[in-house]
């Protein structure tokens, strides 16, 4: 019983250190003085400066683009590729599975250093395009780590079954395979889109200063000091996360029910 | 069916996007230019050998190896806690628990600087008693905390997840035994438990040893570890190939550490460079 009690003390003591930080970020972004300490009322004004600054639109809109674009083409790179691999011999299957975890393995430092190298190389210009690239690039590897074990789980003689009755591969694919694996494919595809919008490091190497996402945003505003409209922005995206997080959460535990 | 050739395209991705430019770095820090004209050198190798960037070297990893220790000793209980059997609530607990990491880390980060800064929270209620203003920012022990904060769900999540698959009849066939708490958790608990603590060492390691976000937002603008190093040889200096060099070494430090955490972390399948 005791322990019981030293037990709960500790968690809670981590979870306020967890959470703490976080709760204050929030509470202060409804605070009328720029102060970061003192209460003097509340107010909503840094979330319409937050609207009314360009700097920010213009980073929103090229976050969401990108993390729609990236996720979209990387999660039908990967499904493609997910099959492909689940049908190598052994040998093969290791090897480019460990093709798959080297972006995941290295550093994202290393990933986007090497990635801007590369740019630089072939004189494509940083930004718009070259961040898309280098998110899709991030991305396919998750896609396929998701979509992986539902082709494992898949029955292959339901394939060979719907040719024996006369299917295309084409149609046995769109109406047997496909249905089968779409709870990994969206559940990449969802990976995919919050890490693209999470990103920072790779992004911060790969772009120009014209086009940025809003972590490259909130990384040069934080330099500058404590702002608070960083504050109402870190709020919004929170909530933003916890929806994405929690319509991810409720899908895998379906799937393993 | 046999749709091997439906991976080609990914490949080819991975040749172009993640083959070729490891080379490429590779190449630069091997590389050096006179005269416009690239000549074999390891003379940015050697440059790395020198007193200066050895101690940001020696800085990053022992920071890092600091804050790993902590999250290991903050984060083995917590995850025994949460594994343990008498706790209901069990999996919103750990939901709670993974929460923060979803986060945008800058904005964790960014979160502290709130926090710690000279008329920031602390402060604020440390003056309410008197006491302060102390510099709480831009020091080592912040740039700890940061990666504290940033990286201990990492530590903790791996380790929860092989106490969960314990065989709880061999804890209960050691109590009919005779054994107190204390030698079950030493003779079996803990040694069980290795996988995870290794797999969750390499886990908060590698992104402490390799940052230069908490470093720069909580130890200032001149804090160097061998991340911050990088970024200026690239953003600032416009020296690829001492940056490349760098890099190179801090890929060899990664993939040693992880040789040696892996070996005793065969959880994961097909795959895992080692």
């Amino acid at each position: 019983m005791v322990k019981n009690i030293i037990n709960r003390i500790y968690l809670f003591i981590i979870f306020v250190f967890l959470y703490a930080p976080i709760a204050v970020l929030i509470v202060f972004s409804f605070n009328d003085s720029k102060s970061r300490a003192r209460w003097s009322g509340f107010t909503l004004k840094w979330y319409e400066g937050l609207l009314r600054s360009p700097d920010i639109k213009k980073a929103l809109y090229y976050t969401i683009i990108i993390a729609i674009l990236s996720s979209v083409i990387s999660t039908v790179i990967g499904t493609i590729a997910a099959i492909g691999i689940h049908n190598m011999k052994k040998w093969k299957k290791g090897l480019v599975m460990n093709l798959t975890y080297l972006p995941i393995l290295n550093p994202d430092i290393v990933t986007g250093i090497s990635l801007m190298i590369l740019f630089i190389f072939i004189r494509l210009k940083l930004g718009f395009f070259s961040m898309l690239l280098a998110h899709i690039t991030f991305n396919i590897p998750y896609v396929i780590l998701s979509v992986m074990p539902k082709l494992k789980q898949l029955n292959k003689h339901l394939y060979e079954a719907a040719l024996d009755l006369g299917a295309t591969p084409t149609y046995a694919f769109f109406k047997v395979i496909l249905p089968e694996i779409m709870p990994g494919i969206i559940t990449g595809a969802l990976l995919a889109f919050t890490l693209s919008l999470d990103d920072f490091v790779i992004s911060f190497f790969n772009t120009s200063s014209g086009v940025t996402n809003l972590s490259i945003t909130i990384y040069s505003m934080a330099r500058k000091g404590v702002n608070p409209t960083i504050n109402a922005l870190s709020t919004l995206m929170f909530l933003t996360v916890l929806i994405l997080l929690f319509i991810v959460n409720k899908r895998t535990s379906k799937d393993t029910h | 069916m046999k749709k091997k050739w439906l991976s080609y395209p990914y490949i080819l991705w991975m040749g172009i996007f993640v083959v070729v430019p490891l080379i490429l770095v590779f190449f630069f820090s091997i590389t050096t230019s006179s005269d416009g004209t690239l000549v074999f050198s390891l003379e940015h190798y050697r440059r790395f050998m020198e007193p200066l960037y050895l101690k940001v070297l020696l800085k990053s990893i022992s920071l890092a190896g600091v804050s790993t220790i902590i999250c290991l000793i903050l984060g083995y209980p917590v995850a025994l806690i949460l594994a343990g059997r008498q706790m209901n609530k069990k999996s919103f607990l750990l939901f709670l628990f993974v929460l923060p990491m979803w986060m945008n880390f800058l904005l964790r980060t960014y979160a502290w600087m709130t926090l710690l800064e000279k008329n920031g929270f602390i402060n604020t209620i440390l003056s309410l008693f008197g006491l302060g203003p102390f510099q709480l920012l831009y020091n080592d022990a912040a740039v700890i905390l940061g990666m504290v904060y940033n990286f201990l769900p990492f530590m903790v999540l791996p380790i929860y997840s092989v106490l969960r698959k314990i065989d709880h009849s061999i804890i209960e066939a050691a109590e009919d035994l005779g054994a107190n708490q204390i030698i079950i958790f030493k003779k079996i608990i803990f040694p069980l438990s290795l996988p995870g603590v290794f797999s969750g060492i390499s886990m908060v390691f590698m992104p402490a040893v390799t940052t230069f976000v908490i470093s720069r937002l909580l130890g200032g603008g001149q804090y160097m570890l061998i991340g911050n190093l990088i970024e200026r040889q690239f953003l600032l200096a416009g020296d690829w190939n001492f940056g490349s060099a760098i890099s190179i070494v801090m890929m060899i430090i990664i993939l040693i550490s992880m040789g040696v955490t892996s070996k005793y972390d065969k959880e994961h399948e097909g795959g895992g460079l080692w």
